[in-house]
């Protein structure tokens, strides 16, 4: 009694020290005493920012702490609070507009995932209350609830499962909806509870929640009728997580352990950081440059009104009074508003709408990867996918590309080879007889000459059957249908099709590896027929089915890089089955083993196959009985499981022997090598990141051309800086500066940005790290070589053409990618990759892309944009990537060339009205010019333009080098704008005050005020600014034709409509009739004319002294003359404007 | 490797069979639509800007160009235009001494004759303008400050003007019809032209007060309160500008078209101008017959009511008497603008024909051997 007080007591202690307790059913270990349920949040899943309530304040909170959004709510408040020449309309109703639309984007946004939770939180669930089933909403399930799930239902929180309908209390689930590994896991039940839920009095302990799917620590006890509680060791295999199915499985019962929020798929949920690219960074170093313009024109405007009404008489002389309260204004406080007032004059200059254009360029233009049919890929049925738009400009500025090898420049198909069994090669050929070659009883294969005992094949051929996780699919499914196969692991297809039944057979695997084994064994006689109740049965060459009874597995972790299993057979021996790579795998075994296939293992991993070595060791009954109890002492442990675990393990597989290796061959993705050589002919730096070996990798490298023959290698792997026979540290050191004497110093100076030299004949270079060597460069044992090193690598990896890192842990790879990321000039990397070990590379590179790949879907969740195929990243780079970033890039420079000159001359006007701050041009015009004059053609041509067509950037790769480095934002570009905004600017006040010298314009002497002043440079700006675009748009779509003309008919339109009423809510009916007797007046039109052509004759001379690029290229591609394009590389430099 | 080629093709049967059992619906919905637009297809028109398209542009906008401002400068040439500054800075003018001796509270207005020579017959329609310099009419404080609902007539706002209209928007606890800065400082010097004969008599030179204004202005945008009649009645209740010497209603007392809001004169003024230096039209002297020009050349004699001090603020008052021709008053800027642009285009057409010339040329021969 005192005992269980004590452990409840501790229990609570222990909830602090991250651990929970959870009463099964809810009922108390004791029924004496009274039971205080714990209190845990619901099953609510809210994945909805908002409710109907808070929607408006939240959304208005998270809006305007948006930079932008925020100065212009001053500028709105200011208009309110001080008297400013225009009213508060002008700059609140474009603010009202933009968070308007923002917010109704948010709102349903919201909404949709309003209703996703609803759907989830209203499901209706079995659970067990006082041995009734009772249905209840999802939503409902507290902590500690028996809940019943059935097959084909997804779990509604995370359970430990205590009951399933299967003889063998396991169940299958797939986490394809977590993961996206459609494979079925087995998990299994808690050992040794009572059938009976009624009469389960447990608790179980388990950690608090936390994201990682795969880990979970546990213990259960039961009490049975006063006896000591039993304690069961949970685990990962006992947790049935939310949001996976059940499958193969009628029913099970589970009793819930996290719920609502704290479910691992809502941890998991959290929103990635947010990733911005190089031209918001542009926009916002331009937005600055344009705020220093702003702040001092209002400067100067505010130092000059006061030095101009010091003069008698201009203050205020006697046709225009001050107000009293004007008089008696404090001078300071004027001096304030008057800045403050010239601030709302000219605020126009940085402008509200780019910031919608821009995201509504980047939402819409996002759905053309989506629907690009050249992404769709057959065989998944699927297109790319955008998970973020705000990186679409990126892909066209990609200098570096990480590319993980398996499953991205491979396949990850995996098919077995060859196997060598003692040093003696076995090669499976399949003569044309395919099947009955292997069939053979006598001797494994008809190959080789030279041949192991057979002893020696068929232990390893057992080693094959037994040491895996692999599962073989029900053959009740049979019914299904080899549809249901094929979806599974594709293993189906590639599997050979006419097969005995009881070889036609499924595999399911987490790795195709395994299947590939077990396949090969099949192939050589041994068929595994799968896990029943803890037993293995296999199917000998001889028909005998032997039976093993499966006592351990020792998990697979990329670490320990091999796995084992602990069977023991009928006759009672008890047999430890190893496989894994062969770094790991050699130096637990008996040297003199291990000459005889490295040789092979070498010379296979040279021909681009996957090599694994297989060993074993008979295990006595000591030993065994010791590795037991560590086994299941390390199970139990709550804290450091893993720790202990692997401990134990390394203890473990020691001392055994090998026996072969196996070769399975990973065949390249389909046009791998022409992608990685358009790529590199786009001036990017492939770098392949992967964790398999050297050897193997570095074939890949050469089939994908990353490497050609006359590269030369420069390694720098742990085998080189064994050579020298001294010190690694010495070594490393040594090679260090060789290579870099080497690549860097004797290497051509490579010019800088935008010109870099197109790959010239100098010597190519190739680069290979291993991860060992790598942790010894950036971890140096002392301080100051270690950034030394860096710096050294750093230089050397530039310099060479492509870099090949191996044996890397995920976590190397990410450190790689932040490296590159972070050294000098900050180049765009991009990460590439499909598996669970890409993640980290994919998140922290600056952009990163996920390929639909076999090994889940994690890459996908995490990536910024995914597509099914390897052979997509050239489009998605040469051509959409290209087409974003000169779309963007002209739309940035273009909307501050348009708001530069639509200001400047409201700017000078103020010269010219005694620094009254009188605005130029009518409230409508300031309101609506962005908004409603020069938008939409802009963002047509953001949208639509083509300066080039696809194919040939897809032909020509170099031409992504033209924009590389941010080229057209750079500041070059935007001085060039600049200057442009202020020439317009100029020239359209100016012409249009030398035309006003005589403001008698019209033939009936009549004359014109100051607003037909505002309106005649209105209209010349209006115009040029949307002509200008037009002569930079390249690719005229009906839309730009309709937007652009529209655009200029509709100012038109509303210019008579605008002034043609007298407008009841208007104070002051500025522009009644004025556009109309400005049109009535001929000079005018003819001072429109001459300064639009001005105006328009710089661009237009600047278009013909440019060597034509696009339509040259165009040309040559026609012409399909690779030669001639080569030839003329030279003159697709653009001197940068 | 003949297996694995193998393999692949069966699995390509092997799907695309499926696919097919799969129904279309499924395939449809994640297979993206093969249009146009979604595939960035759309037939496109793409103008490629060389020197060869763009050389003919030149020559056309050279040639067009030319001509106009040849004509726009010979008619501005032709204009004839007479401008005589009557403010009375210097003790020479006439004006001088009612320039000195301006007071607001006067009650005989001061009055000076400018005498002045036409060399030229003013041939067609002259127009007579009153220009102001460095008067400020586009200054916020003043283009704000009027009350267009007042002046369109709206009785409420006859009562209660503007707030924009402060500090000229009542008087003596009366509001001011019409309010505001730009009413309150309405141009009032009368301007009366004789023509002097040879032998010394003074003609009067009839002055048309009408069509001065904008036509809409004039009909639409102001309006009297209450009709054009009995404005005595209608401006009951408010308070002539402070700067006044008369009443709204007594602007044209002789003809009820030309009175209260919508005089005319009252209307040009209250069309801001777009730059301190400014002109406005003030009265049109009409070309009586064909024969004889309207302003024959010869001594000519400008009587001014002097009653606009502009000496406060360093102003200047000017009487302009001008011809139109159909581009407007005289302003020579168009037409040299014109011949200007026009000459740079042709002259970059004949430099970029040159260019292109030379440049296709070596363009050209390196090509030839491929």
């Amino acid at each position: 009694m005192l005992r269980r007080r004590l452990n409840r007591l501790l229990g609570g202690d222990e909830r602090r020290v991250d651990s929970r307790t959870i009463y099964v059913g809810h009922r108390s270990s004791s029924t004496t005493e009274a039971f205080i349920p714990p209190k845990f949040c619901d099953n609510r899943i809210v994945s909805s920012k908002y409710t109907v309530w808070n929607f408006l304040p939240k959304n208005l909170f998270e809006q305007f702490r948006r930079i932008a959004n925020f100065y212009f709510l001053i500028i709105f408040l200011v208009q309110v609070i001080v008297d400013t020449p225009t009213s508060p309309v002008t700059s609140g109703l474009p603010l009202f507009f933009v968070i308007t639309v923002t917010a109704i984007k948010q709102g349903y946004e919201d909404w949709l995932r309003h209703k996703a939770d609803n759907e989830v939180n209203k499901y209706p669930v079995t659970v067990l209350e006082q041995g009734r089933k009772i249905r209840k909403e999802s939503e409902k399930i507290k902590v500690g609830d028996v809940v019943e799930v059935e097959e084909d239902e997804t779990f509604p929180c995370d359970l430990i499962l205590l009951q399933s309908s299967r003889d063998d209390d396991t169940c299958f689930v797939t986490t394809a909806s977590l993961d996206g590994e459609s494979n079925h896991k087995t998990h299994y039940t808690v050992p040794d509870t009572e059938k009976d839920l009624e009469s389960l009095n447990a608790t179980i302990e388990c950690e608090q929640p936390q994201p990682d799917l795969y880990k979970f620590v546990g213990r259960m006890h039961i009490y049975k009728n006063e006896q000591e509680p039993a304690v069961r060791s949970l685990g990962p295999e006992n947790l049935l997580l939310k949001g996976a199915t059940l499958k193969n499985t009628q029913k099970i019962c589970g009793v819930a352990v996290y719920t609502g929020m704290e479910t691992k798929m809502a941890l998991n949920y959290q929103g990635k950081s947010q990733k911005r690219s190089a031209v918001e960074k542009s926009i916002n170093a331009f937005l600055l440059v344009y705020l220093c313009i702003l702040v001092s024109k209002a400067l100067v405007c505010t130092t000059l009104k006061y030095v101009w009404q010091s003069k008698p008489g201009q203050d205020e002389p006697w046709y225009n009074e001050k107000t009293q309260r004007e008089k008696d204004t404090n001078l300071y406080l004027k001096m304030f508003t008057d800045f403050l007032s010239f601030m709302v004059l000219f605020n126009f200059i940085i402008p509200v709408s780019m910031y919608v254009t821009v995201e509504m360029q980047k939402f819409l233009g996002s759905f053309f990867i989506t629907w690009d049919k050249d992404f769709f890929d057959p065989e998944i049925k699927e297109g790319a996918l955008v998970n973020t738009s705000d990186l679409n400009e990126e892909l066209g500025q990609v200098e570096y590309v990480f590319t993980d090898k398996t499953g991205t420049l491979t396949q990850n198909n995996m098919e077995f080879i060859e196997c060598c069994i003692d040093g003696f090669q076995y090669k499976y050929r399949d003569a044309n007889s395919e099947l009955d070659g292997f069939c053979v009883t006598d001797g494994p294969v008809n190959k080789v000459q030279e041949k192991a005992g057979r002893e020696r094949e068929e232990l390893f051929l057992r080693a094959l059957c037994l040491c895996h996780t692999v599962q073989v699919k029900e053959s009740t499914k049979q019914s299904q249908g080899d549809g249901l196969i094929d979806q599974v692991d594709g293993f189906g297809v590639d599997g050979e099709v006419p097969r005995p039944p009881q070889e036609q057979r499924g595999f399911i695997a987490s790795s195709p590896d395994e299947v590939a084994l077990v396949k090969g064994a099949m192939r050589y006689g041994f068929t595994f027929l799968g896990l029943e109740s803890k037993t293995m049965k296999i199917l000998t060459r001889n028909n005998d089915v032997e039976m093993y009874e499966l006592l351990h597995v020792l998990n697979f972790d990329p670490v320990r890089r091999r796995m084992s299993v602990i069977v023991r057979s009928k006759s009672g021996d008890t047999l430890l089955f190893c496989k894994g790579a062969d770094s790991s795998i050699f130096p637990r075994v008996r040297q003199e083993e291990v000459e005889r296939i490295r040789m092979n293992v070498e010379r296979n991993a040279t021909e681009g196959y996957r090599t694994l070595c297989v060993a074993y060791k008979y295990l006595s009954a000591e030993e065994y009985a010791q590795a037991d109890a560590g086994l299941r002492e390390a199970r139990l442990a709550l804290q450091d499981r893993e720790e202990q675990l692997i401990t134990i393990y390394n203890q473990v597989e020691t001392g055994m022997s090998l026996i072969g290796a196996t070769a399975v061959e990973d065949r390249l993705q389909e046009e791998a090598a022409e992608t990685m050589e358009a790529l590199q002919g786009a001036g990017i730096k492939v770098w392949v990141l992967t964790g398999d070996k050297m050897e193997t990798a570095k074939s890949t490298c050469y089939a994908c051309r990353l490497f050609q023959r006359n590269t030369e290698l420069l390694e720098l792997t742990v085998r080189t800086l064994d050579d020298g026979g001294r010190r690694r540290e010495e070594r490393l050191h040594e090679l260090l500066l060789e290579y870099h004497k080497k690549a860097v110093q004797d290497a051509p100076p490579v010019k800088a940005g935008v010109t870099r030299t197109w790959s010239s004949a100098t010597q190519d270079y190739g680069f290979i790290i291993d991860g060992a060597t790598l942790s010894m460069v950036l971890n140096s044992s002392s301080e100051s070589n270690s950034s030394r090193y860096k710096n050294l690598f750093l230089q050397i990896c530039q310099n060479c053409a492509s870099v090949l890192c191996c044996r890397m842990a995920p976590l190397q790879k990410a450190q790689i990618v932040k490296m590159v990321k972070n050294s000098k000039g900050s180049p765009i990397t991009l990460s590439i990759g499909d598996g669970a070990n890409d993640v980290s590379m994919i998140l922290e590179a600056h952009v990163g892309i996920g390929i639909k790949g076999k090994e889940g879907r994690q890459a996908v969740r995490n990536s910024d944009y995914a597509i099914p195929k390897l052979k997509h990243l050239k489009k998605l780079l040469l051509a959409h990537g290209h087409l974003y970033y000169v779309r963007i890039a002209h739309l940035v420079q273009y909307f501050f060339y348009k708001n530069l000159c639509f200001i400047l001359p409201q700017f000078l006007y103020q010269f010219f009205c005694g620094y009254s701050q009188q605005p130029l041009y009518d409230a409508a015009y300031l309101t609506m010019y962005n908004i409603c004059f020069t938008s939409m053609p802009i963002l047509a041509y953001s949208l639509l333009e083509q300066h080039i067509c696809m194919e040939v950037l897809l032909d020509n790769s170099t031409l992504y080098r033209e924009i590389a480095k941010n080229a057209m934002l750079r500041w070059g570009p935007f001085l060039y704008w600049t200057l442009l905004g202020v020439f317009h600017g100029l020239l359209f006040f100016f012409g249009v005050r030398y035309l006003f010298s005589n403001p008698a314009l019209q033939d009936n002497g009549q004359v014109f005020g100051n607003w037909s002043y505002g309106t005649i440079v209105f209209t010349v700006l209006v115009f040029t600014v949307t002509l200008k675009l037009a002569l930079d748009t390249r690719h005229w779509t009906w839309i730009n034709h309709f937007v652009i003309w529209g655009s200029l008919a509709f100012y038109m339109f509303f210019s008579f409509f605008w002034g043609g009423i007298i407008w009841p809510f208007l104070k002051q009916q500025r522009l009644y009739f004025v556009f109309a007797n400005m049109l009535s007046s001929v000079s005018a039109w003819l001072v429109i004319i001459l300064l639009i052509l001005l105006s328009l004759l710089p661009e237009i001379l600047l278009v013909v002294f440019r060597k034509p690029r696009g339509p040259h290229a165009r040309q040559l591609s026609e012409g399909g003359l690779l030669q001639t394009s080569r030839l003329q590389r030279s003159h697709h430099y653009p001197t940068s404007t | 490797m003949m297996a694995s080629s193998y393999n692949a093709k069966e699995e390509d049967g092997h799907n695309s069979g499926a696919s097919n059992n799969g129904g279309a619906g499924v395939v449809k919905s994640k297979k993206p639509d093969n249009t146009a637009f979604k595939q960035q297809r759309l037939p496109a028109w793409q103008p490629i800007l060389t020197a060869g398209t763009v050389l003919p542009a030149f020559f056309v906008i050279g040639l067009i160009f030319i001509p106009i401002g040849i004509g726009l400068f010979v008619s501005s040439n032709n204009i004839k235009e007479f401008e005589i500054d009557y403010t009375g800075v210097d003790i020479n003018n006439p004006c001088y001494n009612c320039a000195k001796n301006f007071s607001w509270n006067s009650t005989t207005p001061c009055v000076c004759s400018v005498p002045f020579t036409l060399e030229q017959p003013f041939e067609s329609n002259v127009f007579m303008y009153y220009g102001l310099s460095n008067f400020y009419q586009n200054h916020r404080r003043y283009v704000k400050s009027r009350d267009d609902s007042q002046l369109n007539g709206d009785q409420s706002a006859l009562k209660n003007p503007s707030k924009e209209c402060e500090p000229y928007r009542t008087s003596e606890g009366q509001p001011i019809a019409p309010c505001g800065a730009i009413a309150n400082s309405l141009f009032n010097d009368t301007l009366e032209l004789y023509h002097i004969d040879s032998n010394g008599t003074r003609n009067t030179i009839p002055l048309v007060k009408k069509g001065i204004a904008w036509w809409t202005d004039k009909h639409v945008k102001f309006r009297n309160p209450g009709g054009n009649n009995n404005l005595t009645v209608a401006f009951q209740g408010t308070s002539k500008p402070v700067n006044w010497r008369k009443p709204v209603y007594e602007l044209d007392p002789s003809d009820p078209e030309n009175n209260g809001f919508i005089n005319e004169d009252f209307i040009v003024w209250m069309r801001t101008a777009a730059l301190p230096t400014f002109r406005k039209l003030y009265r049109i002297i009409q070309k009586k017959s064909s024969t004889t020009p309207t302003l024959p050349s010869g001594k000519y004699l400008l009587e001014i009511t002097y009653n606009y001090p502009v000496l406060s603020f360093d102003g200047r008052k000017r009487m302009i008497l001008s011809t139109i021709s159909w581009m407007g008053g005289k302003n020579p800027f168009l037409g040299i603008a014109y011949i200007t642009v026009g000459s740079i285009c042709f002259f970059l057409g004949v430099v970029l024909l040159i260019i292109h010339h030379k440049y296709d040329t070596r363009n050209n021969s390196p090509d030839i051997p491929n």
